[in-house]
């Protein structure tokens, strides 16, 4: 007799679980994409993560170098964006530092703080425009993975999607749930009025 | 295998199959259950229950890859990283869309008890008689009556949360301390109570959540973690896993086998009876067969469909209960996807703490005493308040600590409901077995017929403008009524398909869900049901298993079966 037929008999016999060599239910998500086999030279991960930070900076928190948001913002467009969307968002990163070559002689990267603010300020309000014209809306704040494959709608500015991927890669992660939002793993109860006063942050998840 | 008999055997482990088996096998029969998937064991196999979402490669949402492997789940929030493997594979398991249809299964022992919706409220009275009186299909043949007692006993082994509020409309159970509403739903719910007089409720959700412990079963109250559907190590909702599965276990009546389709009920047409099942080992692809004095289809409303059409084909062509021609007719779901949000203003010193696995609830007030519409029946409303967090729509913020500052605060509150509609069983909508697609076993893929008709369609405008209106008169702002994307299926409420009735010209099972033309022959699951109310179903089902149960030992001992 088999041993696989063998062990069914004994489970069947005694109910206890009958455990295969299959992978388990829940424990079989596709893997992420090696980082190196992203597309990304660690030149544009640097730039990646640097983008990142100059949308949500370190304060009296930590940024989102400290969630290496970068890393997450790689693998995301590699196995959760759609061909069109990584080709905007490839171009992009291109796009940016031919813009700082242009008003500051410099790629991005070497641009000081304040630049790099203005510059993203500039190009937020850009996409904006640019978004709104296009009848888009709250694209920065919609999951990686919302566009299917031959979802043919406009695409936002490639600024959005970068927006887009450095707000849900740092809120996701274990840094921005827990230093900068809170969670609670295990509540225990809950309380339908509870105290609130300005400052107190909010919960990683409703 | 050297004993291949059995007192009783059950198709599926879900909802209604672990019912079953714990009914059963209390009861002292040999018990032999039956579940196509694969096994999971309670907490050990809840591999992702204390995952966050930065443990996942991905966040927990789905990849393309992913997308393109499930064209259906992709549909809809069953596809993400923490439930994948959970919902059934479209490529082993395919099915044919005549027209539209979202199927998602639970092919795993628990089924879907491991990833329902856990609401849990019982029919009321009119829901039994309203298709006798409004000349709809057939009328039930049982009524409120007849499930009261049923009722009380599945509630107090499956622990649910609920208020008891009085009302005709959602009929009282037995219930642990609800889960709370929390300050603004109280207040919206008060305001709500004025404005229409007390003919309109926001109530606390009837969950099987529990709120208190039952240390004889095992089981902790909710932690409110809102995991469910990873599996609770807690076993603070009810599942086959949590609650009926250890008790039958524990009998010593019980033998569970994974990877066991079932292909069809054996049976004998001089004793007009069924003799057992024939099953194919998913792994090894043999075929097995299991002898028993009675048979429970448990499978889930389409699958236990199926095995009946493939059953007793020598007989009837259609399959066994097919002598009715309503095998696999009158499919229907709960139709939603439709309701309002709106903003409340206010509130700014207050939050919350923790998780809650279920809101309020609002009952079906349509067509209801002295309410008449232009369409038959009704639909109740589920939903919460809550305050917008850092994914709200930050369209007047720009970039930097400003915005890191924003948005780790929460925002405003915003209150929000989704209707569920009842669906009329209508003959044209079916299922029948493919000619020609099968499954990687070789099994015949069910080719699906069913839409939503002019009744529904007509409840749908009150589904959405009924809210948005109740929203606008108790005084809240930017109220939105949407209309989202339905198809049949995507409630998750399948049903129908093998209806109860009073006349086996017209109807597939009896009064005690016995198949006419196969009395050891039981289906307890959502194809029983003869219409659909708009409270969610499973826990219905739990009641009408245990009768089921208790009359088939009955008629057992009185040799009948």
């Amino acid at each position: 007799m088999e041993r696989r037929e063998l062990l069914k008999l004994i489970a069947v016999s005694t109910g206890a679980a009958f455990v295969c060599a299959d992978a388990l239910a829940w424990d079989k998500p596709p893997q992420a994409t090696a980082l190196a086999k992203t597309g990304f030279s660690s030149d544009d991960l640097l730039l990646m993560n640097d983008v990142a930070e100059t949308i949500l900076p370190k304060t009296n928190t930590p940024g989102a170098k400290d969630a290496q948001v970068g890393q997450m913002m790689a693998i995301f467009v590699a196995d959760c964006y759609t061909a069109d969307q990584q080709q905007l968002f490839k171009q992009g990163l291109l796009e940016l530092n031919k813009l700082t070559t242009q008003q500051y002689a410099k790629p991005f990267l070497l641009l000081d703080s304040a630049q790099k603010h203005a510059c993203l300020s500039e190009l937020d309000q850009q996409a904006k425009t640019q978004n709104s014209e296009a009848g888009l809306w709250g694209m920065e704040s919609k999951k990686p993975n919302s566009r299917s494959p031959r979802d043919k709608s406009p695409l936002p500015h490639y600024f959005t999607l970068m927006k887009q991927l450095t707000l849900y890669s740092f809120f996701t992660s274990e840094v921005g749930a827990t230093k900068v939002l809170r969670y609670v793993a295990i509540p225990g109860k809950y309380d339908g009025d509870l105290p609130y006063k300005k400052g107190d942050r909010a919960w990683a998840t409703g | 295998m050297s004993d291949n008999n059995y007192d009783a055997i059950i198709v599926g482990s879900g909802i209604s199959g672990g019912w079953a088996a714990k009914e059963l096998a209390e009861k002292g029969l040999k018990v032999l259950m039956l579940e196509r998937g694969r096994n999971i064991e309670h907490i050990k196999d809840y591999v992702n229950a204390h995952k966050e979402a930065w443990d996942y490669p991905h966040r927990d949402v789905a990849t393309q890859e992913m997308k393109v492997l499930e064209p259906v789940l992709r549909r809809d929030y069953p596809l993400n990283e923490s439930t994948f493997g959970m919902w059934a594979s479209h490529q082993d398991s395919p099915y044919v869309e005549k027209k539209r249809f979202d199927w998602y299964r639970g092919y795993h022992v628990g089924g879907r008890s491991l990833l329902w919706g856990r609401q849990s409220y019982r029919w009321n009275v009119e829901d039994f008689e309203a298709n006798a009186k409004e000349g709809i299909a057939v009328d039930w043949p049982i009524r409120y009556q007849d499930l009261a007692s049923w009722y009380d006993y599945v509630e107090k082994f499956a622990g649910i949360s609920g208020n008891r509020d009085g009302l005709d409309v959602l009929p009282d159970g037995i219930y642990q301390p609800p889960i709370p509403l929390n300050v603004v739903e109280k207040d919206i719910a008060a305001r709500v109570k004025k404005a229409y007089k007390g003919s309109r409720h926001i109530l606390n959700g009837r969950s099987a959540n529990m709120t208190q412990p039952k240390p004889e079963n095992n089981r902790v109250n909710c932690q409110y973690r809102n995991k469910c559907w990873l599996g609770c190590p807690f076993g603070g909702y009810f599942s086959t896993q949590s609650a009926t599965l250890p008790v039958a276990m524990a009998t010593g009546n019980l033998t569970v086998r994974p990877f066991s389709i079932v292909h069809r009920v054996l049976y004998d047409k001089d004793k007009k009876r069924a003799t057992g099942v024939e099953i194919i080992d998913a792994e090894n692809n043999q075929t097995y067969v299991f002898n028993s004095k009675i048979v429970f289809l448990n499978a889930s409303a389409l699958n236990s469909v199926s095995v009946l059409m493939n059953s007793a084909t020598d007989v009837w062509e259609g399959g066994l209960g097919s002598s009715s021609n309503e095998l696999g007719h009158n499919i229907m779901d709960h139709h939603f996807r439709v309701g309002a949000v709106a903003t409340v203003e206010g509130f700014d010193d207050k939050y919350y703490f923790g998780r809650r696995p279920s809101g309020f609830y609002i009952p079906r007030y349509r067509n209801w005493g002295n309410d008449k519409r232009d369409y038959l029946r009704g639909f109740g409303y589920q939903g919460a308040a809550s305050r917008s967090g850092w994914n709200r729509n930050i369209a007047e913020l720009g970039i930097g600590a400003d915005l890191k500052q924003a948005i780790s605060e929460p925002g405003t509150w915003s209150i929000g409901a989704s209707a569920f509609g009842e669906m009329l069983p209508d003959h044209s909508n079916r299922v029948y077995l493919s000619k020609t697609v099968k499954d990687k076993w070789g099994l015949a893929a069910l080719e699906m017929d069913v839409e939503i008709k002019e009744n529904e369609l007509k409840m749908r405008k009150d589904m959405k403008d009924d809210l948005a209106e109740m929203f606008e008169r108790v005084g809240l702002k930017n109220v939105y009524g949407y209309d989202g994307d339905y198809a049949p299926g995507m409630g998750i409420h399948e049903m129908g398909g093998a209806r109860m009735g009073r006349d086996p010209k017209t109807s597939v099972l009896n009064a005690h869900n016995q198949v006419w033309d196969a009395p050891n022959v039981f289906v307890t699951d959502g194809a029983c049901m003869t219409s659909s109310s708009c409270v969610n179903p499973s826990l219905t089902y739990m009641a009408l298993t245990a009768r089921a149960a208790d009359f088939a030992v009955q008629e057992l001992k009185r040799g009948n079966l």
